[in-house]
């Protein structure tokens, strides 16, 4: 059980996140779009997170919160 | 639930101004983390350089001074000469450090000044616009070098910690990088030792991690990242490059 919450406001799409994820479960929203104008990353299937933090370790800029 | 990740106290809440896919975040990070794990974060004074990072002062949560451009060493020599109780580290560019403040860094690593350097290389200018540096690879384009850079006319990369291998002052000197999650906790290894010999009165620590630079280099952030790979890890190989913490001084 583990849990990764997203500043989407702060993200800027680079997507750095996505490559790490050894699940693939993190994309770029494709409908939204935050105060930056970029679309922020979302975990599409949180029930697979491992918790493992890689996102949040590869993320430049401190968008991500791992609890597990 | 418990939070195994989350945003280092010795961070500010202010955005980060660098572009998307900037590894500039991913160090702050590693450095804010490695002064909350030390409890350093009342004792720390950081000096900002020229370049890109020059707003370091926003984003970590201890004193600063923002130097002239390649001065950082020598205010950090001031700053920690006149107060030895503080930590005092620097974060520096390649085309900070490696160009316009050379002489400063080399002299500093001579002096055995007890003070941390973060150096950033990323083989090109940066905040002006991605201009050639010293340390951009032979045949790289840059806006300055169209064709490649061409060592015939404008000479060869300089490599800093082998340079400062050979400074006997030089107390430790690690080259690490950020392009993966493993590269990323290596790094912070790196720089916890490096801010931990300076606790403990060692000397002089530098260490180099090889960033990118999306915007400049014309690549994606992701494509970046295999670039280290591809082609600046061949040129700038990874490893300690002086470590003298374990012999007696």
């Amino acid at each position: 059980m583990a849990k990764v919450t997203f500043k989407t406001d702060i993200c800027k799409g680079c997507a750095l996140c996505v490559d790490a994820c050894p699940k693939n479960i993190i994309e770029l929203s494709k409908t939204e779009l935050n105060v930056k104008g970029h679309h922020p990353a979302v975990c599409i299937d949180m029930d697979a997170c491992i918790g493992c933090a890689a996102c949040a370790t590869m993320c430049p800029d401190c968008v991500i919160t791992v609890e597990r | 639930m418990a939070v195994v990740f989350s945003k280092p106290h010795s961070l500010t809440d202010k955005s980060l101004h660098y572009c998307p896919g900037c590894t500039h975040g991913i160090i702050h990070r590693l450095v804010a983390e490695v002064i909350d794990e030390l409890e350093i974060e009342g004792d720390t004074i950081g000096v900002a350089s020229v370049g890109c990072s020059v707003m370091a002062y926003d984003y970590f949560n201890v004193d600063f001074v923002q130097a002239a451009h390649g001065r950082a060493p020598a205010v950090a020599t001031g700053v920690k000469r006149s107060d030895p109780s503080k930590i005092v580290f620097t974060y520096q560019g390649d085309g900070d450090l490696a160009a316009i403040g050379t002489a400063e860094t080399v002299h500093a690593a001579a002096r055995r000044e007890n003070i941390t350097i973060i150096f950033i290389n990323n083989a090109i200018y940066g905040m002006t616009g991605g201009q050639m540096a010293p340390t951009t690879l032979p045949g790289m384009v840059t806006q300055t070098s169209p064709y490649g850079r061409d060592v015939e006319a404008v000479g060869f990369p300089i490599k800093i910690c082998e340079l400062l291998s050979n400074i006997e002052g030089a107390t430790y000197l690690e080259r690490v990088t950020v392009n993966n999650v493993a590269n990323v906790k290596k790094a912070k290894r790196a720089i916890k030792k490096a801010f931990q010999n300076q606790v403990e009165g060692k000397g002089f620590s530098l260490i180099e991690v090889v960033s990118t630079c999306p915007t400049n280099w014309g690549l994606s952030p992701q494509k970046s990242l295999e670039f280290i790979e591809t082609d600046m890890l061949p040129a700038y190989p990874l490893g300690v490059y002086k470590d003298i913490t374990g012999e007696e001084k």
